[in-house]
């Protein structure tokens, strides 16, 4: 791509296509799809941590008279399909809210009823819901044949811990050795919730003959298709699956819950099936973030540069092995630092809590949390300035990453730059506040996409993609369309297609949906600019590289002659056929986005209550295709990112049981208790794409948690190493110091 | 199927007659904020009096003698009443924080009373304030002070029959003002981790002649601490008043751990609360 590319569309603030139904709530979210004779499904959930269900008796709840159906894991027809012991539980109860059961019936209050009906033999046992209980020695097993993955021996014995791995790269001892300062640390996150506001929901209807068919809030329905299909052993084909708008998702809606239940249940019955969970179910029975113990340790000559870089992690997959988001966890942990010598070793740990799932960079933001605040210390000790201190080691084009590729022409030392000429840098702090600086590093991926723009006959187009939109994407779909057609934006309509629409895309995440989805309306859009061109020098009986398009119009390029995209589609039918363009592509080349954010928070000493002064959040977007939507990234990864770092957490009791399933006491940043987000869009282009796009989602919620608690611990003197950082934590640490 | 049946009475005695006859469990509907809610998963029928249509359960009156408060007065309009804001001004903050805007509209201050949750935020401005509770049921009128109304966690002193008519709340003596605080981790829409309400009377020199002070989701109920009160009579509010205050609170109060709070952190930040509320209320009553 060239830097000195024009464009027309890219780069302006555009209205969004589906703004208008969201603002006036005729958005169709989940929930909003009844069909004739549909009955209501419901989950029967654990009451306990940890139990083993020594039997099931729905014969009660059979016998209620408006009850269709009832089913269990017994009731699965392929009970080898990955996940299924989450989808419904089998021998053994491993979180408070783990599926035991459900029943579709004509009400759902009829279907309550039943549920109360359902009777299960619990042998409780006791629950494991640590890194260290789930380590210890005689630890309860949550898995009798688990036996840990990775180790230089084969384990003779089950354990707790699911796997172990280890990068490295350089010689992690000399480097130490040749270090003049070193600071370890050791830190740890709670369980978190993505926090989408939209709960998990959906309506379904098995059909014996053709149709299958799931509507559902997802980030991805051909992942919904697949999973459910294989649950139902169903050939794919016989299920179609329908993204509805989706309110929120962060890596939460990846997976499936309800979906392949539902589906049971509808064949069971025979009926269409509806199952939305509530908000206690939703925090209960979904996909948390993993909670983590990180131990860091950086050391540094008296110059600045660093010379070697350890870390040890620990990460929480919540009741099932491998969930956690251990190997993103280690290979994102010191990318932001060109150093030679590095170590990580990383352990996947399951405990009674629910099964992990995405989570925004999904294990990022605690590993890089980790180093980010051991560089912070480092650098007062250095007595450099952080930005400086991270300036002298920064990852830059060629650095040599732990995980393996070389970095191609990345955004950190712009976004440091950025940060260090910011209004935020330059204000002065007033007693009981303190500044953290934070950098962030996201892969982004790219993997199969796959577009289709239809074109009308009055020359307006459909954009058909396979790619939900959870984050104004549809808006940059169009506007890349109408960049590459040279047509008007509002012509070009982006829809979601259905899982028979299209072939196989990947889910939206991994900050991949502008990046490779992008690419493929490009190619589409390519392919319809050719059969343009093609149709048009088939009226003028000429070649088509004899006709060029500009400005929406085909211009015969050795004669007379001027075709619109009106007169070319209506006059289709006469010159080959409709036209449609096609873009399926596996994309290559995501280009990882680096953040750098800075926090500024005034501590209250006699109530440790924090209070977000000022946030800066400075980003690389590659090339930013809509601005206003990549600042909305940036300013809603810093808000789930200081909701983590502050207030955010699971909160269980001795029994493992949750007490905090709702809003009221999980407590996400609400609009007062944040300042204003200021943003900066860092643009250094990405060369694998047409327009130099990289991804934006997830970047953002990485720097947040180290700014945060730089910030906090620079304002009370004290570095603060447990998140999140609530008042009662920030208090004890402020006594304990007095 | 379950049914609730839904009775609106026009007066007093209509509602008592309804409250004392119940066969079936039986809710006074005010705004209904807690109640819709806790009756979401009922299994059982029930009987909801809305007490609403009662004449004088929606009006505020101030008078030389003080504040008549209808108990069910929505927040909404008991905040933007500029002549009570004027000489309650802590309770009035107490009665805003219930809930978010669209919730104000329908939460009462007598709804908040009679929920009688330990955390409830008016509370503590209403014993700061001397607020009394006029009962009336089959057996007749009483009157308890608001610190004598609730008796445990969602219970008070009300029996089968008996209807919170009106919150009587004296006109403070000259030089007196009030505030309520309470402590959140955010910023809105929480509940309190605790709570304090302080009402003072200066006299010209600025000495204080007259406290009370309560302190909420520190116990089982909200607590008068006299105590805390006396710390405060006879000094001019300084340091170490209002240090001693804070204590006696710490001392007073009987905290639990929970998801929104430890023992340690609630003990200490309500005396933080108290210190914090003394100022201003002292401020306001013009020390």
């Amino acid at each position: 791509m060239s830097e000195a590319q024009e464009f027309k569309h890219i780069g302006q603030r555009t209205i969004r296509p589906d703004g208008h139904d969201k603002v006036t709530g005729r958005a169709n979210y989940a929930a909003d799809l009844a069909l004739p004779d549909m009955i209501w499904g419901k989950i029967l959930r654990s009451p306990h941590a940890h139990a083993n269900i020594k039997g099931i008796d729905t014969s009660k709840a059979e016998a209620h008279p408006d009850v269709f159906a009832v089913a269990t894991h017994a009731d699965i027809p392929n009970s080898d399909a990955g996940g299924v012991l989450n989808i419904l539980a089998k021998d053994k109860a491993l979180y408070h809210g783990h599926a035991i059961a459900s029943v579709a019936a004509r009400t759902e209050a009829a279907a309550e009823e039943a549920l109360a009906l359902i009777e299960v033999d619990y042998e409780v046992l006791q629950p494991v819901m640590s890194i260290e209980e789930a380590m210890a020695d005689g630890a309860p097993l949550l898995h009798e044949s688990l036996m840990t993955k990775g180790l230089a021996e084969e384990p003779t014995s089950p354990s707790n811990v699911a796997s172990r791995m280890e990068m490295n790269k350089g010689d992690i001892e000399a480097g130490f050795a040749e270090a003049d300062v070193i600071v370890e640390r050791e830190f740890r996150t709670a369980t978190v919730h993505q926090g989408y506001i939209e709960p998990h929901a959906c309506t379904v209807r098995y059909d014996e003959d053709g149709q299958s068919m799931i509507w559902c809030s997802t980030q991805g329905h051909f992942g919904v298709r697949q999973s459910t299909a294989d649950i139902l052993s169903m050939e794919q084909s016989k299920l179609k699956v329908i993204a509805s708008e989706i309110g929120g998702g962060f890596g939460g809606k990846l997976g499936v819950y309800l979906e392949p239940v539902a589906l049971i249940l509808s064949k069971k019955s025979g009926r269409p099936v509806k199952m939305q969970m509530d908000r206690d179910e939703v925090f209960k029975g979904s996909g948390p973030g993993a909670a983590t113990r990180n131990k860091v340790k950086i050391g540094a000559k008296k110059d600045g540069s660093i010379t070697a870089m350890e870390a040890h992690l620990y990460y929480e997959s919540g009741a099932f092995p491998g969930s956690s988001p251990l190997g993103p966890g280690c290979m994102t942990v010191f990318t932001p630092y060109d150093v030679e010598n590095q170590y990580v070793e990383g352990f996947d740990v399951v405990v009674n809590k629910a099964r992990c799932a995405a989570y925004r960079a999904p294990g990022a933001p605690q590993s890089e949390y980790a180093a980010e605040m051991v560089i912070n210390e480092l650098a007062d000790e250095l007595g450099i300035d952080p930005i400086d201190f991270r300036l002298q080691n920064a990852a830059k084009e060629g650095t040599q990453t732990m995980y393996g590729p070389k970095l191609k022409a990345v955004g950190l030392v712009e976004c440091l730059e950025a940060a260090k000429n910011s209004d935020q840098y330059k204000t002065a702090l007033k007693e009981n506040q303190g500044r953290g600086l934070a950098a962030g590093f996201w892969f982004n991926v790219g993997g199969d996409s796959s577009v289709v723009i239809n074109m009308n006959q009055d020359g307006t187009g459909t954009i058909v993609e396979g790619s939900p939109d959870i984050g104004g994407s549809r808006a940059s779909m169009q506007m890349m369309a109408a960049e590459e057609l040279q047509m008007p934006v509002d012509s070009l309509i982006p829809v979601i297609g259905d899982t028979q629409s299209l072939p196989h895309s990947n889910p939206t995440g991994g900050s991949r949906t502008t990046f490779a989805t992008g690419m493929a309306v490009i190619e589409a859009a390519a392919d319809v600019v050719s059969q343009f061109k093609e149709r048009a020098a088939a009226t003028w009986n000429v070649t088509p590289d004899q006709v060029e398009w500009k400005d929406g119009v085909a211009i015969n390029t050795s004669g007379d002659g001027e075709l619109t995209a009106a007169q070319i589609c209506a006059a289709a039918s006469r010159t080959g056929g409709q036209i449609s363009g096609r873009g399926n592509i596996n994309a290559q080349g995501a280009g990882p986005s680096f953040a750098v954010h800075l926090a500024d928070i005034e501590v209250d000493p006699d109530t440790g209550q924090t209070t977000v002064i000022r946030y800066t959040a400075i980003q690389d977007a590659g090339k930013a295709i809509h601005p206003s939507y990549v600042e909305g990234q940036f300013q809603g990864g810093s808000a789930q990112g200081i909701g983590w770092a502050l207030n955010e957490e699971y909160v269980y009791n001795k029994d493992g049981l949750l007490e905090n399933p709702g809003y009221l006491d999980y407590r996400v940043p609400l609009a007062s208790d944040l300042p204003m987000i200021d943003t900066v869009i860092v643009e250094v282009p990405n060369a694998f794409h047409p327009y130099g796009v990289r991804g934006v989602g997830e970047s953002g919620i990485i720097p947040p948690l180290a700014a945060c608690g730089t910030a906090v611990s620079k304002a009370i003197g004290i570095w603060m190493t447990e998140l999140p950082m609530s008042p009662p934590r920030i208090l004890k640490a402020i006594q304990d110091k007095s | 199927m379950v049914s609730v049946v839904y009775e609106a009475p026009d007066s007093i005695q209509g509602a008592i007659d309804l409250l004392a006859n119940a066969t079936i469990t039986t809710k006074v509907l005010a705004g209904g904020t807690d109640l819709i809610i806790q009756m979401q998963g009922v299994n059982e029928e029930r009987l909801v009096v809305d007490v609403k249509k009662i004449p004088g359960m929606m009006d505020a009156t101030l008078s030389d003698k003080g504040l008549d408060l209808g108990p069910s007065m929505p927040c909404a309009e008991f905040t933007a009443r500029d002549d009570i804001k004027a000489v309650y001004p802590g309770l009035v903050e107490a009665a805003y924080l219930i809930g978010s805007t669209q919730v104000q509209g329908r939460c009462s201050v007598g709804g908040n009373l009679c929920n009688s949750s330990p955390a409830a935020d008016t509370i503590p401005a209403l014993i700061a304030n001397g607020a009394q509770c006029v009962i009336k049921g089959p057996g007749g009128e009483r009157t308890v002070a608001v610190e004598d109304f609730v008796t445990g966690v969602a219970q008070n002193c009300m029996d089968k029959g008996e209807l919170l008519t009106l919150i009587k709340i004296p006109r403070p003596a000259a030089n007196t003002s009030d505030a309520y605080l309470r402590f959140i981790p955010r910023t809105e829409m929480d509940i309190a981790v605790a709570g304090a309400g302080v009402s003072v009377t200066l006299d010209d020199d600025g000495t204080c002649t007259a406290a009370r002070v309560a302190i909420g989701a520190v116990a089982i109920t909200a607590l008068l601490v006299p105590e805390a009160a006396q710390a405060l009579i006879g000094t001019k509010l300084d340091e170490d008043a209002l240090q001693a205050a804070a204590d006696a609170a710490s001392a007073a109060s009987k905290p639990i751990t929970d998801r929104r709070g430890t023992v340690e952190f609630r003990t200490h930040v309500v005396g933080v609360l108290v210190k914090r509320a003394a100022k201003i209320a002292a401020e306001r009553a013009g020390g």
